[in-house]
């Protein structure tokens, strides 16, 4: 499927799309293009439309405006099952009555594919989770991470234009997640398949993702690659979101500066800002403060722990210091949300 | 140091307090005192009951006098299986049929409005159909019953609605098919709500999964839904069937001379000849020890 060639290289493209659930404007006239085989991931808070957008590309939803895109062909007033893509569920929706190998079947059997045809593919998809040996297990037999690399192959064994996943790893921990992340990220690679994939975590979207668009408030903020967002945020909501704030207004300017690239040091020290440390929080490799300034404003810096210990952190609490940063790590942004 | 004060105050609330908490300390106790009422109701009231039926069943009665006379005999059973006279065969066989046809007929009305109450009707609708649904229980069954033999009789409603259409008159009144008809709307409400409840505990994501996976309307009905439902479809079955096995009103007025059903030859003979009466009753119940026999090994107790 890698191999056709395409006229277009957007496989999902999201033109002017707005959706109201009676007065709340869900989505307002969002534009995105997810390019071919790219990992895009829609980042935001709880409630900025980043799931409803997911859920009108699948066909959940109808658009009130706008229209949605898959290989460049308009598919708004098409039903989900005529679209070719596929959802990961949030709450992984499998089948509890149908075995394993019956879950990763069903999309197969309901597309008339051949049993044996059918069989061997489900085989191929639970192969490639690593679920190999549980194909006649229920459901209910599994795991929280087995039920959701079940899902995953019950979506990707049909060969989707394009793959939806909505916070498919909100519901495990941390050391699963983590893990599953790279799961997820090697299964893409290799399957070529492009993914548009819905989290709040932005450290989740910055760890898998080849470009990220930022949701706030129904209207996507900026869309860019992981890096550029943590560097070169445009508007304040994106810098808090993605990072740290660190927001200052200097001169009539705003800029943020990153936590890592701020030195703290001492009152009598001959450059930066001077200020107050409010809280010193011991982190192992390194210590974060929170620092008032002076001059109007908090920053957030973090410092490797070189040769401090934790009781050092603990007497910086209270102490005056100045804080310094290169003028090239500041980056001016728009300012409000 | 709470009892310490209770006791100090030598009062009621003293006394109540070391009580709940003898009973804190014992959760065996608890479940003794909570349960002894009921488990002796049942076993008193139901259990011995059907017991003392089945003991009956066994003796039989003097013809001339109704006593009842204490020698074991299966000569009720043989009176009821008896194939030279069939008449009591055909009778359960009648029963049983007029049980399973009102039960097709209430899980096919029942499904699509259920479903619309689970799954796709606002909250405010939802709640005007469950009044609607549970609003003919609060009106005596007896009302309703005769209501539908105003609406059958020849000169009622029915006919009266199909004259205006230039039809025929549809001669209902006294017949199988009437009892049929009224079977069906008595015990509807009993299917509709275990349905409901089964429907309701299908997560939606569900449903646009199998969408999502390229499933129309009638395969996510047939593959998803239905096999979900299935128990709640057993449960409301296991009330409409058992229901219709036991009833003998609604055949004595909407019936006709061939509508007899078990229940009827019950009430008739209880007076005359209580021990066939009795072996007659545990007709029903062998049946519905089958039924729910048989729905087990279907699978239908799986989710429960």
């Amino acid at each position: 499927m890698s191999q056709q060639v395409l006229q277009t290289d957007a496989d999902v493209r999201c033109v002017g799309l707005t959706k109201r659930f009676g007065e709340v404007l869900a989505v307002d006239s969002v534009d995105l293009e997810v390019r071919r085989g790219e990992f895009f991931t829609m980042l935001g808070p709880s409630g900025s439309g980043k799931t409803t957008t997911l859920r009108l590309i699948a066909g959940f939803e109808r658009p009130d405006e706008g229209r949605v895109e898959l290989a460049g062909n308009d598919v708004s007033r098409e039903p989900p099952y005529a679209r070719n893509v596929n959802t990961v569920f949030q709450d992984y929706a499998l089948f509890p009555h149908m075995t394993v190998l019956e879950n990763v079947e069903y999309g197969l059997l309901v597309r008339r594919v051949r049993k044996d045809d059918r069989r061997r593919r489900a085989h191929a998809a639970l192969e490639m989770v690593r679920l190999g040996g549980l194909a006649q297990r229920k459901p209910s037999q599994l795991s929280g991470g087995q039920r959701q690399r079940v899902a995953l192959a019950r979506a990707i064994v049909n060969q989707p234009r394009a793959l939806l996943l909505d916070e498919p790893l909100g519901a495990l921990d941390l050391k699963l997640r983590q893990q599953l992340q790279i799961e997820l990220k090697q299964i893409q690679k290799e399957l070529g398949m492009t993914f548009v994939y819905v989290t709040h975590d932005q450290e989740e979207a910055l760890t898998m993702s080849d470009r990220i668009a930022v949701f706030n408030e129904g209207r996507v903020e900026q869309v860019g690659a992981p890096a550029e967002m943590y560097e070169h945020p445009r508007t304040e909501f994106v810098a808090g979101f993605i990072g740290t704030s660190n927001v200052l207004v200097r001169n009539g300017r705003t800029f943020t500066v990153r936590p890592e690239k701020i030195r703290v040091l001492p009152a009598d020290a001959g450059e930066g800002e001077p200020g107050v440390v409010r809280a010193a929080v011991y982190l192992g490799a390194v210590t974060r403060y929170l620092v008032e300034l002076e001059g109007g404003g908090e920053l957030v810096a973090l410092q490797q722990n070189l040769e401090v210990s934790s009781s050092d952190v603990h007497a910086m609490e209270g102490k005056r210091v100045r804080l310094a940063w290169r003028p090239d790590v500041e980056f001016a942004i728009k300012e409000g949300t | 140091m709470a009892v310490d004060a209770a006791r100090e105050a030598g009062s009621f609330r003293g006394a109540r307090l070391r009580l709940s908490s003898v009973l804190w300390r014992r959760p065996w106790l608890k479940l003794v005192v909570l349960l002894v009422p009921p488990v002796a109701a049942f076993v008193a009231v139901y259990a011995a009951s059907l017991g003392a039926m089945l003991v009956s069943s066994f003796w039989t009665s003097d013809s001339f006098t109704a006593a009842i006379v204490h020698t074991w005999t299966l000569d009720q059973y043989r009176a009821i299986f008896s194939l030279s006279d069939p008449t009591y065969l055909r009778i359960a066989g009648r029963t049983i049929g007029m049980a399973a046809a009102v039960t097709v007929t209430d899980a096919i009305l029942a499904f699509p409005l259920a479903f619309f109450m689970a799954k796709i009707a606002g909250r405010r609708t939802r709640s005007l159909l469950f009044v609607m649904v549970l609003l003919p229980l609060w009106s005596s069954y007896l009302v309703r019953i005769y209501s539908w033999t105003t609406i059958l009789s020849k000169s009622g409603p029915l006919n009266w609605f199909l004259n205006g259409l230039g039809l025929p008159d549809a001669q209902l009144q006294f017949t199988n098919k009437a009892m049929w008809i009224v079977f069906s709307y008595v015990w509807l409400p009993f299917m509709i709500l275990p349905i409901y409840a089964a429907l309701e505990r299908i997560p939606g994501s569900l449903l646009e999964a199998s969408r999502d996976l390229g499933a129309r309307g009638s395969r996510t009905f047939r593959s998803v839904i239905l096999p979900l439902a299935f128990p709640g479809v057993v449960a409301g079955s296991i009330f409409t069937f058992s229901l219709t096995l036991g009833d003998y009103i609604t055949p004595l007025l909407v019936g006709g001379p061939g509508s007899s059903l078990i229940g009827n030859i019950v009430s008739e003979q209880s007076a005359s000849n209580l021990t066939f009466a009795a072996a007659y009753a545990m007709v029903p119940v062998g049946v519905m020890a089958l039924y729910i026999a048989l729905a087990r090994r279907l699978g239908a107790f799986e989710a429960l």
